[in-house]
């Protein structure tokens, strides 16, 4: 039996047109024979292919058919989520953007270059009043919950330094520490608060005096100090002592210039490490004699900061409508610095200040 | 009634039975009931309209394939059925074309669904194979393999219409054209 012949009684078989006979012949031979019998499964097999092959042609021909009726474009801007318009701008745009947006930053660098404003000549200022953060007032009233203190704990919007120029309870500090003040309190080194208010105020000189009308305020010791209205000189040493933090600091220095910032001839420039909270604090001489009040730093250089000299203080007291006799006696003179520092603390205030 | 149900989307047992039953109509209707569904998955997720129509085939072939065999159990809604075997297609086809970003926007729920559209993927190769080899094959080859074995017409059938002037020289040309096909189809 040739390939051809044999092929044409597989097809028979499988598709069913053999007599009996010839049926139950071929399955005999078809067992008594592996070649015969692998032939037969895969003819089976390959021919079964085609005609799913074909199947799989036909049904694609009827899907394309289907699909041909629907209107997909509709269904498209239907279903599409649309982003939106500055999305699709930029989308569209955005090597456009990118370099106007790129070209118009080189200008204005290239503007600011030019006219000298990205060179610090003109450098910022931060004046030390000290906003105090909400962390530390609770902290601080944890504090004197614990400690059983009866005295107010709030320490105030902002805060900074004050020292008493009279025993009866006048105050000087700066003007803006008290600046938008709604109430002040200042506060002594036992932790007593008293209520104070504000006397007078210079801004242009930013000196301000408080004087302290708390009924349970006791009048103080004769104040140690004197304030000197004569200049003092360069490179003396000087310190202050102030409420740069809960607890009073001493920082100490020495004058470096006798102008403030750009030649201001209201300011001394002292080299003392201050921080916010000293402002209104009094800076000292080895002597004992204030000769300014703490004011600012300057933002860009470090440990460079200003006093406002005590002279417009002095000129302060001097236009306050009641007459003050201030202490002229300045018993720190001969004592050291220790000594000195010991003697001021009770004359050194905390000055709170709550806003509108 | 009958009227509402021969337009609106067919019942999923509607659909089994249409396509136990070759039905032209229902086939249509699933067609049409769930396409728009599928295209929105797509055009969303870096698509366009001809890949959705890709997937969209291919699911509707899987599931018709697993209908005619007999082994299509409805465990869930076919809704979600060919979502989830939509969505599957789609993230394997984004891979492929390395267009996948990582996140696929949804639309449905799903299901997981993988071991069915591996092996529709199979069968998909022996067909593109088959189809390669039939182009291969040429005239009148194809045409003769094709009338015999797709559309089941008969050796007489065809000896008429190629000319043949007797059964048995139309016999030994389509014993012919059968091994050159085995041969192309198995050398690739």
């Amino acid at each position: 039996m040739s390939d051809n012949q044999l092929l044409e009684t597989i097809e028979k078989y499988l598709n069913g047109g053999m007599t009996k006979e010839e049926r139950a012949r071929f399955e005999i031979l078809r067992n008594e024979n592996p070649d015969i019998n692998d032939k037969v499964a895969e003819h089976k097999h390959f021919t079964g292919l085609i005609k799913q092959y074909g199947e799989r042609l036909e049904l694609e021909k009827r899907l394309d058919a289907i699909h041909k009726e629907i209107d997909v474009e509709a269904l498209e801007d239907e279903f599409m989520i649309h982003p939106s318009g500055i999305v699709r701008l930029w989308r569209n745009h955005h090597s456009k953007i990118s370099v106007a947006a790129s070209i118009a930053i080189f200008a204005v660098l290239c503007t600011l270059f030019f006219t000298g404003y990205l060179s610090n000549r003109e450098s910022n200022y931060i004046q030390l009043r000290d906003v105090v953060n909400k962390t530390v007032k609770t902290v601080n009233q944890l504090k004197n919950t614990v400690n059983g203190m009866k005295q107010r704990s709030n320490p105030g919007d902002f805060r900074g330094t004050g020292f008493a120029i009279t025993a009866n309870g006048l105050i000087a500090t700066n003007y803006h520490v008290i600046e938008n003040a709604d109430s002040v309190y200042v506060q002594n080194a036992a932790g007593k608060s008293f209520k104070a208010k504000v006397l007078l105020s210079e801004p242009a000189n930013d000196v301000a005096i408080l004087k302290i009308v708390d009924t349970s305020f006791r009048n103080l010791e004769p104040i140690p100090y004197t304030l000197k209205r004569a200049e003092s000189d360069l490179a003396e040493s000087v310190y202050t002592y102030g409420y740069a933090q809960d607890s009073p600091v001493y920082g100490d220095g020495k004058l470096t210039s006798a102008n403030g910032l750009s030649g201001d001839s209201l300011d001394y420039q002292i080299s003392i490490p201050i921080n916010p909270g000293n402002s209104g604090g009094p800076l000292l001489d080895s002597r004992g004699n204030v000769i300014g009040i703490i004011q600012a730093k300057q933002s860009l250089m470090e440990g460079v900061h200003f006093a406002v000299k005590a002279s417009y203080l002095l000129n302060a007291v001097d236009s306050l409508d009641k007459k003050v006799s201030l202490n002229n006696k300045n018993i720190l003179a001969n004592l050291n610095t220790v000594q000195q520092v010991k003697k001021l603390k009770n004359y050194i205030f905390m000055v709170k200040v709550y806003g509108k | 009634m009958s009227k509402e149900s021969n337009n609106g989307i067919p019942t999923d047992s509607e659909v089994i039975l249409g396509i136990l039953n070759n039905s032209e109509s229902v086939l249509k209707r699933l067609y049409v009931a769930y396409f728009p569904m599928v295209l929105q998955l797509i055009i969303n997720n870096n698509g366009d309209g001809d890949e959705a129509k890709d997937i969209y085939q291919e699911a509707i072939i899987i599931l018709y394939n697993k209908v005619k065999t007999g082994d299509f159990e409805l465990s869930s809604k076919l809704k979600t059925y060919i979502y989830s075997v939509c969505r599957r297609l789609w993230l394997k086809r984004l891979s492929q074309m390395n267009r996948y970003g990582g996140d696929i926007k949804d639309f449905q729920e799903y299901l997981s669904v993988d071991d069915e559209t591996e092996k529709n993927n199979e069968r998909d190769i022996q067909f593109n194979k088959m189809g390669d080899a039939l182009k291969l094959l040429g005239e009148p080859c194809k045409t003769i393999i094709e009338d015999f074995y797709i559309n089941n017409r008969s050796m007489q059938d065809i000896c008429d219409s190629f000319g043949y002037t007797n059964a048995d020289n139309a016999k030994t040309q389509k014993y012919k054209c059968l091994q050159r096909l085995k041969k192309l189809f198995f050398q690739q």
